[in-house]
């Protein structure tokens, strides 16, 4: 059974400035099904947050827009919705992680009226000590003791804020997760605690969960499915088998992000990291995105961007692999 | 064996603060050989930038020595201190907050050779800088630039040639690439083992990035709450890993490899606990999964159980 919960359609967006328009996102094609985790990887500047931002419609006012393209949630067009719809959506279709834990919460308000804010602005329970008893139902779930709850966020520490974040978000139990590098700000032995805490509510409540990341590791033992992410487009997507599997046909860049980084198992002396700079996205470069950095450049792909190829739901968008190319 | 060329004892350093004394240096042992580099791990809080700077003398310690070449350079007056620190440079986390944003390149990677006067005469100096900039691959025409001109890796660059425009023999490099992106990381660390290669050079790599670390490093010291509970070579401490916390730290690595998967997860619970005023005995003993009663009596000194391998814990 899969169902789609969310369909993101040749997805542009712009951010615009007095000085230059910014292509962030490029014609961006991604669903994610009910229940599953879908990974979205890729460096600084490739587009993952304002993705992520997009589906929210939590672009900044008058800077960034969506110029083309559909995000379908549940049957809505996010796209279309106007910000009435979207104020219900946020939080009980959707919600998002940010990336640090530090700034996302109120300072002035204790973490227990910030999970209830979100109960009253959904209209969830009729009595306060409802809200009260789902807020304490909540804290136990992310593993936070109930009793702390009247306390403010800087009386905790960086990975139990993160705790707090997780549990607004899940507060209504959404039926979609964006998770905004949720563990970068965190130590490793945090990270892993609070990564199975999230494997275990994923499984526990069967939310969808897009995790946008720049760690391959994390990928590795969360995701499903992956999408390799480069100026504003989705260069690879594949089950996480497909992704990584060495001996599989991979989009250069999918090669020169696992060359960048050190293995643990085996002994090399050098890294082969990718030469170059990620292109300035005010002026990207005709044809393939990638063709200033790629090692396997063609006369082609300097001048026509390539079309997805797909092996057995194993996207790739390079000329190398581009069959009906290969065929002539 | 001949005589390493960074050696500290009993190394200390607190801080006071409201709640008491933070000990975030305290009683570090540790040697590092010419040419070699010691990688430094630890979760933020655990004392290792702290370390580099008290080796450095850029914060004065509490207690214990540093011996530089056999010297206790702690005893140093200031022009004798100056002398040294032609010999042992640093290279900063934040490469967007340690360079003057009111400085040229130019100038940024020329101040310590006028700080230090080892070059006179403008046209020496800036042959030198671009000697330096040639060197970690940052191209001329930047030369005139200022730091917010140029991105992260480039701005990484500029401060390893800052590092290196005295000729050092030793540098404290303390989170070099934990700013940068995987692909420009990759970059940086090529360069940096290409320059020790060609240099000599002594490298303290202080890193929370543990797979950075064991790429770069010949040995590792892990550090919990401002002590070293485990320091050996680098393959014997993955091989074979002995205090708990080190065990607890290797697993939590997230691995980009599916066969780990599913692997049987030895997640520690808890956090780390404060560092003011600490109680005697094992400082991980809150956390560990392995704690005994007598692990909370005394302090626990770093053992050598075999050769070149030394493990601070009473399980040993």
């Amino acid at each position: 059974m899969e169902e789609r919960l969310l369909e993101i359609k040749d997805l542009h967006v712009e951010y615009v400035t007095d000085e230059a328009r910014v292509f962030a996102v490029n014609g961006l094609d991604l669903t994610v099904n009910r229940g599953e985790t879908v990974g979205l990887v890729g460096e600084t500047g490739a587009g993952k947050t304002t993705t992520a931002l997009s589906v929210m419609r939590l672009l900044p006012d008058l800077v960034g827009r969506i110029t083309r393209g559909s995000i379908i949630l549940d049957g809505i067009d996010i796209t279309r919705a106007t910000e009435a719809d979207m104020r219900l959506i946020r939080g009980e279709a959707v919600s998002m992680i940010f990336q640090d834990p530090m700034t996302s919460l109120n300072p002035v308000m204790t973490i227990g009226e910030q999970i209830a804010e979100v109960l009253h602005l959904h209209e969830k329970y009729d009595t306060k000590e409802e809200v009260e008893h789902r807020v304490d139902e909540i804290l136990r779930l992310v593993g936070l003791p109930p009793e702390r709850k009247g306390e403010y966020p800087h009386q905790f520490s960086g990975g139990m804020k993160q705790r707090v974040v997780i549990a607004i978000a899940l507060a209504c139990e959404p039926k979609l997760l964006l998770a905004d590098e949720p563990t970068t700000a965190l130590d490793v032995t945090i990270q892993a605690q609070v990564l199975q805490m999230v494997r275990e509510l994923k499984e526990k409540l069967n939310t969808a969960m897009l995790l946008i990341t720049h760690d391959l590791g994390v990928v590795a033992q969360t995701c499903d499915r992956v999408g390799i992410m480069y100026a504003g487009e989705i260069v690879e997507l594949g089950t996480a088998e497909q992704i990584f599997q060495k001996d599989e046909r991979h989009h250069p860049y999918t090669v020169g992000l696992f060359g960048s980084i050190p293995d643990l198992t085996r002994k090399t002396r050098r890294l082969s990291p990718i030469e170059g700079l990620m292109p300035d996205p005010t002026d990207l470069p005709p044809g393939c995105r990638f063709h200033t950095r790629c090692p396997h450049r063609m006369p082609v792909c300097e001048v026509e961007s390539p079309r997805p190829s797909y092996n057995g739901g194993h996207l790739i968008r390079c000329h190398i692999w581009d069959d009906r190319r290969c065929s002539q | 064996m001949t005589r390493p060329l960074v050696e500290t004892r009993d190394l200390k350093k607190y801080f006071r603060t409201p709640r008491g004394w933070l000990h975030a240096v305290d009683g570090v042992n540790l040697t590092i050989s010419r040419g070699q580099t010691l990688g430094v791990v630890g979760e933020s809080g655990c004392g290792k930038s702290t370390l580099g700077r008290v080796i450095l003398r850029l914060l004065e310690a509490t207690g214990g020595e540093v011996l530089y070449d056999g010297e206790n350079i702690l005893t140093y007056k200031q022009d004798k201190m100056i002398e040294m620190r032609k010999k042992m440079q640093i290279i900063f986390q934040d490469p967007y907050a340690s360079l003057n944003p009111r400085m040229s390149v130019s100038e940024i990677i020329a101040e310590p050779i006028k700080v230090c006067k080892t070059i006179a005469g403008r046209k020496a100096i800036e042959d030198k800088v671009y000697e330096m900039m040639d060197t970690v691959g940052l191209a001329r025409r930047f030369v005139n630039t200022y730091p917010h001109e140029l991105d992260g890796g480039r701005r990484q660059r500029i401060g390893i040639a800052r590092a290196l425009a005295l000729d050092p023999e030793f540098i404290v490099c303390d989170e070099p690439v934990s700013a940068l992106d995987v692909s420009i990381q990759a970059q940086i660390l090529n360069l940096m083992m290409d320059l020790q290669e060609e240099r000599g050079l002594t490298y303290m790599f202080v890193s929370h990035d543990l797979s950075v670390v064991k790429h770069i490093s010949n040995d590792i010291a892990v550090m919990y709450l401002g002590q070293c509970v485990e320091r050996t070579q680098s393959d014997e401490l993955f091989d074979n890993p002995l205090h708990p916390y080190t065990q607890a730290l290797l697993a939590a690595i997230p691995v980009p490899d599916l066969s780990a998967r599913n692997r049987p997860q030895n997640i520690i619970r808890g956090e780390v606990t404060s560092p003011v005023n600490p109680k005697p005995g094992c400082r991980f003993a809150a956390r560990c999964p392995k704690v005994r009663p007598e692990c909370s009596v005394e302090d626990i000194g770093l053992k050598e159980v075999s050769p070149g391998h030394f493990v601070a814990c009473i399980l040993y």
